[in-house]
């Protein structure tokens, strides 16, 4: 690690240790260094979650307490739930997070069942367009989203699907990307088990259910977590595509809320607890997940 | 047992069949949308009313649009606010979390968590932090500097955004710092080390040019999204984008144009394909930035 370690020979046994916490190679880390490391992470803890807390904190302070207090008050006074009712009240917070769900579930679905069957033909079929199909997929992963949301809408005023759940799930029903992904996925398994199963009469159904599929399963847990959170958090595409309260997602239920209520931080702040918590729950039961899909999506985009 | 006959004809259909969805939804949700911007570039479509053909009308309508050319400034100088800070403070951040050292994993799934918040979530949270009222001004004036006007300010705002979306990055660069981390040999900072380079000259002289391709791929990633942003400053700004629209960002101004019964989708679409543009020639920028170095 540092230069004395590598000159200095082993000091004596009999010498009593001070602990040591040693890095992932067996190597000590100094103990000033290791308060230094600490007291960074803690400020960059302070910087990255103290917001969210502040935020959560927000929303427990009832009614009668002051929130803009100089210098500010970190913790409730009287921690109330009084603001998750009002917000309740103020606009159908809970029939949007039910429409942020159902639009999430059906992206989840979606994508994972068409990713997967694109991808088994990429990766295994042999056919005549094969090529052709995959260069479909890639070009259309490399159009920006940001850049098509006009001619969406028109597309989905022509099919009738504005203004509905539908339409805010098909655009992203079945990313590029995650077909990319599948493929991907499906090449880097072993081809003697599947070709072994051919010889033995399985038809690729069969194959493609029984060998394939089962083997692919963090890949696939991966494509549902991206699904799941992109789905729960897209902003502009329902913004554009949801006209009528009554159908809003979460995300765009808030930003109404925030711009029709924007006098009562308490309100909004409950409302956005509402929209992120179960996310955070989500992240911390399958993080494992998350930082994989993060590493296949950067080779990939 | 399927008969040979049987596999021949699956041999045919199948592959259609496994693919038939995806390509589907890709060819009318994403493809036929792309040529159609182009298309409709070219008209004056509206909304509700189907265009007639008009050349290169709106590209020139376009150059006579101060609105148009302050949304490509914003949108500009949010590449430049944004992308520096996101190639090296998750770079540095990925080194105070690379060692193993008790409760690390903690630490890295915190840092984690803006990213998974939606950023709606977060722009409502930063809007109330930035607020005239807010903690960040309570503790401002606490120590003595006293308020700042963060989301008055035509140029505070779009700083505050930049901000924002720097904060909500770090977490999603990170990781993919990480692994690149994981592939530098230890032996190329022992040796350094041995030589008697300091952190701060075995940072420059052996851990830059070790995650190099890495900090390519993050400056195109993000300097693609960061022309293309919206929500921070649509959440930050409002809907007409802060003093006098002034913090429009070209996106903004395509969804203000484009949607709505009354949208000129033919206008809008015309200020897409610039997006187009500025993103493919962003992205032909780093890789020539990339090779450059590498000769």
């Amino acid at each position: 690690m540092s230069v004395l370690e590598k000159v200095r020979p082993e000091r004596p046994a009999t010498v009593p240790r001070e602990p040591r916490v040693t890095d992932g190679h067996g190597r000590r880390i100094r103990t000033g260094e290791l308060a230094l490391r600490y007291l960074l992470l803690l400020a960059v803890l302070a910087l990255t979650v103290g917001p969210f807390l502040w935020q959560l904190s927000t929303s427990l302070k009832g009614h009668t307490e002051d929130i803009y207090s100089s210098p500010p008050s970190f913790l409730p006074g009287h921690p109330t739930l009084h603001n998750y009712a009002r917000v309740a009240d103020t606009v159908p917070v809970w029939d949007y997070a039910l429409n942020s769900l159902k639009v999430a579930t059906a992206n989840v679905v979606t994508n994972c069942v068409g990713s997967a069957l694109a991808g088994y033909a990429l990766a295994r079929l042999r056919y005549r367009g094969r090529r052709v199909t995959t260069l479909v997929f890639v070009l259309a992963m490399l159009v920006p989203v940001e850049g098509i949301v006009i001619a969406q809408f028109t597309t989905m005023r022509e099919l009738g699907l504005n203004n509905s759940l539908v339409g805010v799930v098909l655009p992203g029903a079945i990313g590029a990307m995650n077909v990319l992904l599948m493929r991907n996925a499906f090449r880097n398994l072993p081809y003697e088990i599947e070709e072994a199963a051919y010889v033995d009469g399985a038809d690729v159904w069969q194959r493609f259910l029984r060998i394939a599929l089962p083997s692919v399963k963090g890949t696939l847990a991966v494509v549902a977590i991206f699904a799941f959170m992109g789905a729960w958090d897209d902003f502009l595409w329902p913004l554009i595509v949801l006209s009528d309260p009554s159908k809003f997602t979460l995300t765009i239920g808030l930003n109404y809320l925030h711009g029709t209520f924007a006098g009562d931080e308490r309100l909004v702040a409950a409302g956005t607890v509402i929209a992120v918590a179960p996310l955070i729950a989500l992240f911390a039961c399958l993080q494992r997940y998350f930082f994989r899909g993060v590493g296949e999506g950067a080779v990939k985009g | 047992m399927a008969t040979p006959l049987r596999i021949k004809r699956q041999r045919l259909f199948s592959p259609w069949l496994f693919a038939a969805p995806g390509l589907l939804v890709t060819g009318t949700f994403v493809l036929y949308p792309f040529v159609s911007t182009l298309v409709n570039s070219l008209t004056d479509r509206r909304t509700l009313l189907p265009g007639h053909f008009v050349g290169l009308a709106n590209f020139r309508e376009l150059l006579h649009d101060d609105m148009f050319w302050t949304g490509l400034r914003n949108s500009s100088l949010y590449v430049l606010g944004v992308v520096p800070a996101l190639v090296v403070l998750p770079l540095l951040l990925a080194l105070l979390v690379q060692k193993n050292i008790p409760g690390i994993t903690f630490f890295r799934s915190a840092f984690y968590t803006p990213v998974v918040a939606s950023i709606v979530v977060v722009g409502l949270i930063w809007v109330w932090l930035l607020d005239e009222r807010g903690l960040v001004n309570s503790l401002l004036e606490t120590v003595g500097i006293g308020r700042v006007g963060f989301l008055s300010d035509q140029w505070l705002l779009l700083l505050s955004a930049m901000a924002v979306t720097v904060w909500k990055g770090l977490g999603y660069y990170m990781i993919i710092y990480l692994a690149a981390l994981a592939n530098v040999p230890r032996e190329l900072h022992e040796a350094a080390a041995v030589d008697g380079a300091g952190p701060v000259r075995r940072f420059l002289s052996v851990t830059v040019p070790a995650v190099r391709s890495t900090m390519v791929l993050v400056a195109a990633l993000s300097s693609v999204a960061a022309f293309k942003v919206f929500s921070e400053v649509y959440l930050m700004a409002g809907p007409s984008g802060g003093p006098a629209g002034e913090d429009t960002t070209l996106v903004m101004l395509v969804q203000r144009t484009g949607t709505g019964l009354t949208g000129r989708v033919g206008y809008a679409s015309a200020l897409s394909v610039v997006v187009f543009a500025v993103t493919v020639v962003l992205m032909l920028l780093v890789l020539r930035a990339d090779r450059r170095e590498e000769t």
